[in-house]
């Protein structure tokens, strides 16, 4: 049985001030079992009174090993793993590695799949803002909005299971294109849901966006600015509160975002306030979004017509002997991807999300790294914390957003 | 590749004695580990990269040098999106760290130390970042392998319990 160790204080010294090793400041454990740290992150906080000096966060506790397991997956098996990473935002982290492996393989997306990859995407982003503002509003004591927020997203959670079957770990996106076309129901259930969320949005904002408890404990805590979070490599709704309109749907457009029109909304307070309004308008452009998606919704296939990659359609089986051999052979074997290495990135609800990926020609990914945006950006923890209450930790923790199994893979 | 990119490519080029790959219209910059540092300097300030995306590596075992360690910079204005590799070889696995110039980059290379063994020169605070602080082995070595749990039936249930790691009294 092997042994256990334990972490000293002593091997945090070069992280904590002075004061902490003569007792004058408290260490205090934050996490990883508390409700207001979004998961199993912990905090290890310096405190002079109830004054943040240090903050030393301390990730790992989801860490589930999944780079690791899609390096022994074929590429087919690998994807489904992939939904557990960023567990609020299931089909960006699909996409992101849909993307990869098109791009790789030089695979075709037809147009209607690409249409619905950006409907569900925004759905996808709306819902897991909503889980946002429901969680982060609670931390800062108000309660209703949660539940409001959760309300809204079961709507979303409903059209998931339309078209997966599956709630939250729905695997829809496939390299080359959809599982499936979309059912009848949905345009109108979307219809209806984007008919309806502008007025839940304003909905929301009276119940914070002037609400004097709430504004106390959002403005001017947190602050950063732009130049710290390009140097930290900060991406998302935190570099956009802090007024840099950096937008990869519209820095580097994929899936088709650059025929929509949309607004990249910024905030230049850098404050947990400034995160909170950009996260919002965020939500109301994400309905705007859909709903031109949907307006010139193309008809025709959802998966490329490349066999090499994408099974054959079930009822070419029985009739064709080609369409027979390719269904068995990426069922056995998986598919060889060309030997090369690409680098590709969505947007996710947090930021950057990226994939690198490198293949060795076989069926395997030889290497599969996923660049998450809530590591990237739990790094300004100290920067953020410094000099204000244990109580605005929460408050920070919630505007920056993190999910953790995104953050420990 | 865009003509800002193209100066900066060349310049480096010149400067560090890098090595050009260009792989569906990616560039990829290869650089001896000496150099890096410098390199990211002259990238940063001179050609407008400002933003360092990411830090990962790669295994190639058992080929040699046997370790690939990748940064992705991205230049905001420009869009202009690069890829910098340094081999490491196997034996002392070494790189200086880029934290000076990109101070993002320092749980990234955490992260890579923590998987890859590989150790960043000069890093301000070099621990396991997300396997426990007493783990032995760095787990995407391709050396490494791939960890399962026994099945427990109820004829060997307790045998395999008695086995199994778990926190002392």
């Amino acid at each position: 049985m092997a042994d256990f160790r334990e972490v000293t204080v002593e091997e945090l010294r070069h992280l904590v001030s002075d004061r902490a090793m003569s007792g004058e400041t408290m260490l205090l454990n934050m996490g990883p079992q508390h409700p207001s740290t979004h998961g199993v992150l912990r905090l290890l906080l310096e405190l002079d009174g109830e004054i943040v000096v240090n903050c030393i966060p301390d990730i790992g506790f989801l860490h589930t090993g999944v780079e690791k397991t899609i390096e022994s997956k074929t590429y087919a098996q690998s994807e489904v793993m992939t939904d557990r990473l960023d567990y609020l935002h299931p089909l960006g982290n699909n996409l992101v590695y849909c993307l990869a492996v098109e791009k790789l393989a030089d695979l075709d997306v037809p147009a209607r799949a690409q249409a619905v990859r950006v409907i569900l995407a925004e759905l996808t982003r709306l819902s897991s803002h909503l889980i946002w503002i429901g969680t982060s509003s609670l931390d800062l004591a108000a309660m209703s909005t949660f539940l409001y927020a959760m309300r809204e997203r079961e709507m979303i959670m409903d059209i998931m299971e339309m078209c997966s079957g599956s709630r939250m770990m729905t695997t829809y996106i496939r390299p080359g294109g959809l599982w499936r076309d979309t059912p009848v129901e949905f345009e109108s259930a979307v219809r209806k849901f984007i008919d309806l969320m502008p007025k839940r949005i304003d909905e929301y904002e009276t119940l914070l966006t002037r609400n004097p408890l709430f504004l106390d404990r959002t403005r001017g805590i947190g602050v950063i600015s732009k130049e710290e979070c390009i140097q930290w490599g900060i991406s998302g709704p935190v570099i956009r509160g802090s007024g840099l309109a950096y937008d990869l749907r519209k820095a580097r457009p994929y899936s088709g975002y650059e025929q929509y029109d949309f607004d990249v909304p910024t905030q230049t307070s850098g404050d947990i306030y400034g995160r909170y309004l950009v996260r919002v308008e965020e939500m109301r452009q994400s309905v705007r979004i859909i709903r031109q998606a949907l307006d010139k919704l193309p008809f025709g296939p959802v998966r490329s017509s490349n066999r090499k990659y994408v099974p054959p359609p079930r009822s070419e089986i029985g009739t064709s002997m080609e369409a027979l051999i390719h269904h068995f052979k990426l069922w056995t074997e998986g598919y060889p991807v060309p030997k090369g290495s690409v680098y590709t990135a969505v947007e996710s609800p947090r930021g950057e999300m990226g994939v690198f990926m490198e293949s060795d020609g076989g069926p395997k990914p030889f290497r599969c790294h996923y660049r998450s945006p809530s590591f990237a950006n739990l790094q300004i923890m100290p920067l953020l914390t410094r000099g204000h209450f244990v109580a605005d930790v929460v408050g920070i923790i919630g505007s920056i957003d993190i999910v953790l199994g995104d953050a420990d893979r | 590749m865009s003509e800002a990119m193209q100066k900066a490519v060349s310049a480096v080029q010149e400067r560090f004695g890098a090595v050009v790959q260009v792989f569906k219209d990616e560039t990829t910059l290869v650089v001896s580990a000496d150099h890096i540092e410098d390199m990211m300097k002259t990238l940063r300030d001179e050609f407008a990269f400002t933003f360092l995306i990411d830090v990962t590596a790669v295994d190639y075992m058992p080929a040699e040098p046997r370790f690939n360690v990748i940064y992705h910079l991205y230049a905001m204005e420009k869009k202009d999106l690069l890829c910098v590799r340094v081999p490491v070889s196997s034996v002392r696995p070494q790189v200086p760290t880029v934290e000076k110039v990109f101070p993002g980059a320092a749980w990234f290379e955490r992260e890579v130390w923590d998987m890859f063994g590989i150790r960043f020169e000069g890093h301000h605070d070099l621990r396991r970042i997300v396997m426990p602080a007493d783990w032995e082995g760095h787990p995407l070595r391709k050396d490494y392998p791939l960890g399962y749990e026994e099945v427990q039936f109820t004829f060997n249930f307790d045998e395999i319990a008695g086995r199994k790691p778990s926190p002392k009294e």
